[in-house]
This record gives C-alpha cells, sequence and structure tokens, in this order.
C-alpha cells in the first residue's frame, strides 16, 4: 500500500481554525494522521511543503459547463483541469447544460462523465423545474437519491410563487437544498446593469438594486412557510445581506452565496462597455461589494463560488447589452480570493472557509476538512507569489476571464485529489 | 328456516334509526351507534352471499341517486343497496358543467323536492355541497362525497372491512397513504377510526399533506419508511393523475419510488399488515398489482363487497328513522 506524507506544511484548516506548522499522512486516497507543529511522518512518498499553505481543495458549488449541449464552450474535461489547476478539488454542475439536468439519469451521466475523468469530483445540482420551465417540478427525489447536492434552476427565476412554495415543500421530505437567485423577474427584465448614475451615463438598462432584496423576501417568507432548506444563489447587494442577516436573526435555515467578482469588482469596472465585466447578477457599486466582504468575515456568507460560465468570444464580442453575461473562474478562484486577504485585509482562514469548509457544511461533504479519516482533497499554494493572469493561457476552453491582466498574488502549486496529485505547477 | 331468514330476522333485531336525519358526515355518528351499524351490516353482508339477497324494508321508499361527478364504483353499489332493500331507485347522472353555481344546485334540489323522493344520495364535486342540498330538500340526504371534504360511507365500509379482518378497530394502528390533500376519503377516516379508537397515521409528500394535518389529532410522516413502522393497516388513497405532472408530484416513477406500495414497503410495516384501496386504483403509481392482488395482504376486493352491505345498513337505519315520523 503506497502511503503519502506532506511535511513541513503551514497547515490551514478552517474547519478546526487551525493555522500552524504541520503535517498530514495519506492512505488509500483517505487523510490518516494529522499532527499539528513538527512531526516526522513516515510514509512510501513524502512531499516536503517547504513551508507552503496546505488546506482542503476548493469546493465550487456553481460550475457551468458546455456539456452536454454546447460542448465548445466547455466540456467537463476542460472544466476539471481548469479546476485541477486553480486548486478545485470539487466541483457542482449546474443544471442549465442541453438538456437540463431534470432527471436521474442526466445526474448520472454527468457524475459519470466526470469521474471516469479521474481528475477532481464532478458532482451535479439538479433542476427543480422539468427544462427549468418553472412550472412542473422535477424529479427531486430522484435525483437526490441520484446525488444531486441541490437543486436550482439557475439563473432562470422561479416566478410563480405556488410552484416554488410547492417546490420547497416537496424537498424538505428528502431534506434537499434548494437554492434560488433573488432576482426579481419584472425588475431584472433586459437589464444589463445596475440603475444608477453609471448605467444612466453610459446608457445601459438597469436594474434596481431592490430587485434582488423584493425577491429575496418573497423567497425567505416561503422558506418560513415551508421549513424548506434554502440557499440564497449570488447575493450580491447590501440591502439583500440586511434581509438574510434579519432571517438568520429568526432562525430560518438560510444559507448563501456569493461570487468571486461580485467581492472582486464594482460596476466602474464595466468602464468602457468591457464585455468580460458583462455579468449576471450585473457588478453592483463599491458600498455593495465592501458590504459583501464583509459578510464573508462575519460568516454571513458560507459559499464563495467562481460562477464559473465558460462564454467562447463569438458570444463576448458584441455590444455590452448584447454579450453573453458571465466569467470563467475556475483558475483564478484561488489568487482573486487571496486578494481579499492580501488587499481586504481578511485573516486567511476566513477568506478559505466559505471555499472549503463552508460549501461542505452546506451540501454535506465529507471535504472541506484537514482530519484523520476525511477525503485527501488538498492544496499546496504559496499564499504571496506574485501572478499575472493570462486569460489566453487558461484551460478553460473560454477565455473570458475579468481577471486577464490583472496582478494578483497566489499560486497553487499542487492540487491533491482523494490522494491522487492532479496538478503541480 | 332459510339462511337468507336467518338473515333477514337478525337485520329486523338490529336495525336502529339513525341519529341525525341526514348523513353528511363521520361526525354525524357516534361510537355506540357505530356498532350497531356495523352489527347492521354484518348481517347484510350475510344476506348479500345468500341466494335470496332481497328484502323488502324500504318497500315504497324512493331513494334518488344524483350523481354530479362522474362515479360507477358507488353510484352501483348505492343503487344496488337501494335495490336489494326494495326500494324505488333512480339515479341521474348529471353533468357538471350545467351544474357549477350554488343557485343552480339549489334550483336542482327544489326540482328534486318536489318529486318527492325519501331518500337523496348525493355526489358533487364542491366541498359542501350535500349539506347545502339538506338544507333546501325535506328528505334525508346521504352524502356520496363532496369535494374534498368527506365521504362518509367509504369511511363506514372501510371500518366494517377492518373489524371483520381483526376483530376489533380499537388499538389498531392505520396509515393513510398518499394524496391526503385532495382526499375526502381520508378525512372521513380520520374522524371515523379515531372515533373508534384506532390511532391514525398520515403518510404522504408534503405538498399532499395539509400543513395543519398535525392538528387532526394524527401523526404526520413523509417518510413510508418511518410512517409504516408498527402500522397494522396500510390504506392507500388514489392519485388524480392531473396531480402527478409536477404539480405537486414530479413524476408517477418518482411518486411510486417513494410514497407507492410494494412489497418492500409493505415489509416495514406490521406482520400480518392489511391493505386497503378505495379504488379506483393506479396500478404502479401508488401500489403495486403485487400487492394489491394478493388476498392474503389485501381487503381491496373485501372494501368493494362491504361497501354495498354498509350503505344497505344506512339506508334501512335512515328509513327506520323516516317511519319513526322523525
Amino acid at each position: 500500500m503506497t502511503t503519502l506524507a506532506i511535511v513541513n506544511a503551514r497547515l490551514l484548516d478552517p474547519a478546526t481554525d487551525y493555522d500552524g506548522p504541520g503535517s498530514v499522512l495519506i492512505e488509500d486516497g483517505v487523510i490518516t494522521r494529522v499532527e499539528h507543529g513538527a512531526a516526522a511522518l513516515m510514509a512510501t512518498r513524502v512531499i516536503d511543503a517547504g513551508g507552503l499553505c496546505l488546506s482542503p481543495g476548493l469546493i465550487d458549488i456553481r460550475v457551468r459547463t458546455g456539456e452536454p449541449g454546447a460542448e465548445p464552450k466547455e466540456t467537463l474535461k476542460s472544466a476539471s483541469l481548469s479546476a485541477a489547476a486553480g486548486g478545485v478539488t470539487t466541483i457542482v454542475i449546474q443544471p442549465d447544460t442541453d438538456p437540463a439536468v431534470d432527471d436521474p439519469a442526466m445526474v448520472d451521466f454527468i457524475q459519470r462523465r466526470g469521474a471516469a475523468l479521474n481528475l477532481v469530483h464532478v458532482r451535479v445540482a439538479g433542476a427543480a423545474t422539468r427544462s427549468r420551465d418553472g412550472q412542473r417540478m422535477a424529479e427531486i427525489g430522484l435525483m437526490h437519491e441520484a446525488g444531486a447536492l441541490y437543486f436550482t434552476d439557475g439563473d432562470h427565476v422561479i416566478a410563480d410563487s405556488r410552484v416554488l412554495s410547492r417546490i420547497m415543500a416537496y424537498a424538505s421530505a428528502f431534506n434537499a437544498l434548494i437554492a434560488c437567485r433573488p432576482a426579481d423577474p419584472w425588475l431584472s427584465e433586459g437589464a444589463v446593469a445596475t440603475s444608477g448614475e453609471l448605467a444612466t451615463r453610459l446608457g445601459l438598462s438597469g436594474a434596481p438594486a431592490i430587485a434582488e432584496r423584493i425577491q429575496l423576501e418573497r423567497d425567505l417568507a416561503l422558506v418560513e412557510q415551508t421549513g424548506a432548506r434554502f440557499l440564497v444563489d449570488q447575493i450580491s447587494t447590501e440591502a439583500a445581506l440586511e434581509v438574510l442577516a434579519r432571517a438568520r436573526g429568526r432562525g430560518l435555515e438560510v444559507a448563501a452565496s456569493v461570487s468571486i467578482n461580485h467581492l472582486c469588482f464594482n460596476e466602474i469596472d464595466i468602464g468602457d462597455y468591457r464585455t468580460f465585466y458583462r455579468l449576471d447578477p450585473p457588478l453592483r457599486p463599491e458600498s455593495d461589494r465592501r458590504a459583501l466582504i464583509e459578510a464573508v468575515r462575519d460568516g454571513l456568507i458560507e459559499a464563495i463560488t467562481s460562477a464559473h460560465t465558460p462564454a467562447p468570444a463569438e458570444d463576448k464580442r458584441r455590444p455590452f447589452a448584447e454579450a453573453a453575461p458571465g466569467a470563467v473562474g475556475l483558475e483564478t478562484l484561488l489568487p482573486a480570493a487571496l486578494s481579499l486577504h492580501h488587499e481586504e485585509g481578511l485573516d486567511l482562514l476566513d477568506v478559505l472557509r466559505p471555499l472549503t469548509h463552508g460549501p461542505a457544511t452546506l451540501l454535506g461533504l465529507e471535504a472541506g476538512v484537514i482530519s484523520a479519516g476525511a477525503p485527501a482533497d488538498l492544496i499546496l499554494f504559496d499564499p504571496g507569489a506574485p501572478v499575472v493572469i493570462d486569460a489566453a493561457a487558461l484551460r478553460s476552453k473560454s477565455k473570458n476571464s475579468p481577471f486577464d491582466g490583472r496582478r494578483l498574488q497566489g499560486r497553487v502549486e499542487m492540487t491533491v485529489v482523494g490522494g491522487r496529485t492532479v496538478h503541480t505547477s | 328456516m332459510t339462511h337468507s331468514n336467518l338473515a333477514a330476522d337478525l337485520i329486523a333485531d338490529r336495525r336502529v334509526p339513525f341519529p341525525k336525519p341526514h348523513f353528511l358526515a363521520a361526525a354525524d355518528l357516534n361510537p355506540p351507534f357505530v356498532l350497531a351499524l356495523l352489527d347492521l351490516a354484518d348481517a347484510f353482508v350475510d344476506l348479500n352471499r345468500s341466494s335470496t339477497k332481497a328484502l323488502d324494508l324500504l318497500g315504497g321508499r324512493t331513494v334518488m341517486n344524483l350523481f354530479f361527478e362522474n362515479s360507477t364504483r358507488t353510484s352501483s353499489s348505492f343503487e344496488i343497496a337501494a335495490k336489494r332493500l326494495g326500494a324505488d331507485v333512480v339515479t341521474m347522472p348529471v353533468q357538471t358543467s350545467s351544474v357549477k353555481k350554488g343557485e343552480t344546485l339549489i334550483d336542482t334540489a327544489v326540482t328534486l323536492n318536489a318529486m318527492r323522493p325519501d331518500i337523496l344520495v348525493v355526489r358533487h364535486g364542491a366541498s359542501g355541497a350535500a349539506a347545502l342540498l339538506s338544507q333546501k330538500v325535506g328528505c334525508a340526504v346521504v352524502n356520496a362525497g363532496d369535494g374534498r371534504h368527506e365521504h362518509p360511507t367509504q369511511a363506514l365500509l372501510d371500518l366494517l372491512s377492518l373489524r371483520r379482518a381483526f376483530g376489533d378497530v380499537g388499538g389498531l394502528t392505520v396509515a393513510i397513504c398518499g394524496d391526503i390533500a385532495h382526499s375526502r376519503v381520508a378525512r372521513s377516516n380520520v374522524a371515523l377510526l379515531s372515533m373508534m379508537g384506532a390511532r391514525v397515521r398520515l403518510i404522504g409528500p408534503p405538498t399532499l399533506v395539509p400543513g395543519d394535518a398535525d392538528r387532526w389529532g394524527c401523526e404526520v410522516f413523509h417518510d413510508m419508511r418511518e410512517g409504516l413502522k408498527g402500522c397494522d393497516v396500510v390504506m392507500m388513497l388514489r392519485l388524480q393523475l392531473e396531480r402527478m405532472d409536477g404539480a405537486l408530484v414530479p413524476s408517477t416513477r418518482e411518486y411510486f419510488r417513494f410514497w407507492g406500495l410494494d412489497r418492500e414497503k409493505l415489509a416495514w410495516a406490521n406482520a400480518g399488515a392489511k391493505v386497503m384501496h378505495p379504488g379506483p386504483m393506479n396500478r404502479g403509481v401508488e401500489i403495486d398489482s403485487d400487492v394489491a392482488d394478493d388476498l392474503s395482504v389485501s381487503l381491496i376486493q373485501d372494501q368493494v363487497e362491504m361497501g354495498v352491505a354498509a350503505r344497505m345498513a344506512v339506508l334501512a337505519s335512515l328509513s327506520a328513522r323516516l317511519e319513526t315520523g322523525a
């Protein structure tokens, strides 16, 4: 039996709040020993980390691919390679494929295809409604049984409150997690920016920030009525954060995710109509970004996602309003998140928690921790290494990265999934 | 003395006047009268199994079957029950489309009342329709199902089937499974079974169990394994097809996987547990044929037979009340 020891590392384990020297021993893809402080571990293969950071692998709960249906944008393989390079050891594929992931066979198909790649863990979020039509409930129970981690219609808002109420009630029989994008569909219709002075000056149609708050208030009222487990998908405004905090205060079981883009950019970045910043939800004013960073620091937000949305050049080389929304982000997730540490002063553990232990707990995964018995999904990274993001060099098939040309700090040196090294820089 | 004569004597002895002028809901009954009614129904079972099958208890009486909703089973059951008791029976299938408003229903009642029926058996898609009719006519009204409200004779025949299978209903644990929210059968059964000392559980997906069902004096479960544990009886309910297409339940296959009764799920109940279904069944949706057709566990055929006897008992008791001039 081969064993692997990673020694002389700076262990960062958000689950136990440990940040200090340590080593881990891995056998059969599982962490079998964790030593804090200096310790000599015997193994068939020993890696001397030389003081690099060793943390749980990142878990990205919102990854869109083009497989099946739009493979030129992204395949499960290119997404997995991109994830491995970015230190992401688990990706959760969104159901907005073609056909949509709205039955157990599709869940099974994507999981099998992902597993066959032998790279990162490929998991699935199922659609909440059939074909994501917002009307007919999808087979939540069977998909849950097949391994779907949560249920969402992705960027399609379920406008009909009766439909969403029934979905939430039904899902509670399986203790299944429902995720919704908070965006009032009527206020948001056709919007490509946040209403305000900038959008007006640029002549872009905007949606008011309260569109998010309005929808979230509705969603949370339904959560209260049905007792569903609920994830606010990609929260992006200060007003919505206040609603979320109030709901938590009332004891509602509500989690929230935020995209890394909304933590790193604000509406000013749209500047001269750069379509790599055409996102959904649109970029917000700086005050919202600051509030989101504080929510990450305080733990109000459980998960930071890459919101990985591949869009090929033909979808982005268009006038701003006509360009496809979204950005790739798997490979840039860690250095972008580390900018919160370097530039905003967040503790490293507070940055890593919503990328590891937070989403793992939310989705009931065993990963996201460095402890005996946990899967050996780990990354070694140098938090201070300077990097210049080169979109053209990304492993993703689509190169629409808003970080293109940005100077960041943090490089993934090694990605280990189930004890196997799947990436070294 | 022939078998049927013995039954006739027994029936004459056991026939007691109905406690209320109408039979609209399970709450119109009380425990001692339920027992009397079941005893009378037992005698009717014997009569129905004899070659003669007829008595003249309702001779000269007119029973009108007024069905505003499609029905084969209940309508036939009432018709046979009334005919075996010697009544003149008129069965009127009424097109629902022409009778949608309360006003029209009352007009119908007034018209029928003028024909001087003695007992009106009513099925209607609106909850409370039978009660409304009862206020407008001068005859006895039997509720044969009103919307999502009640179907009391179904609960009575279920009780009769259970008593014959188990000897006593008191102390039994009965799980009612499926579309509780839209089921009048469930509501009547919860009331009557609880009245007679059974413990009732409700099992179904959260979209098909009313949010306040836990206040009905029942335990509510959404998981069949958990809910069936310790049950003596598993009563399955029919799931309307229009509710299986993603509105309340994602699909028939998912419903069957989690809430459809098959051998595996039945094994979670007590050994010797019996299976019931008011019919008509959606085989492979709420119940597996393998279970439904196994006479060692299924009471479904018994329920149909008991339906005629229970309804004969109800009609006989109502006519006994009419004879007292109450």
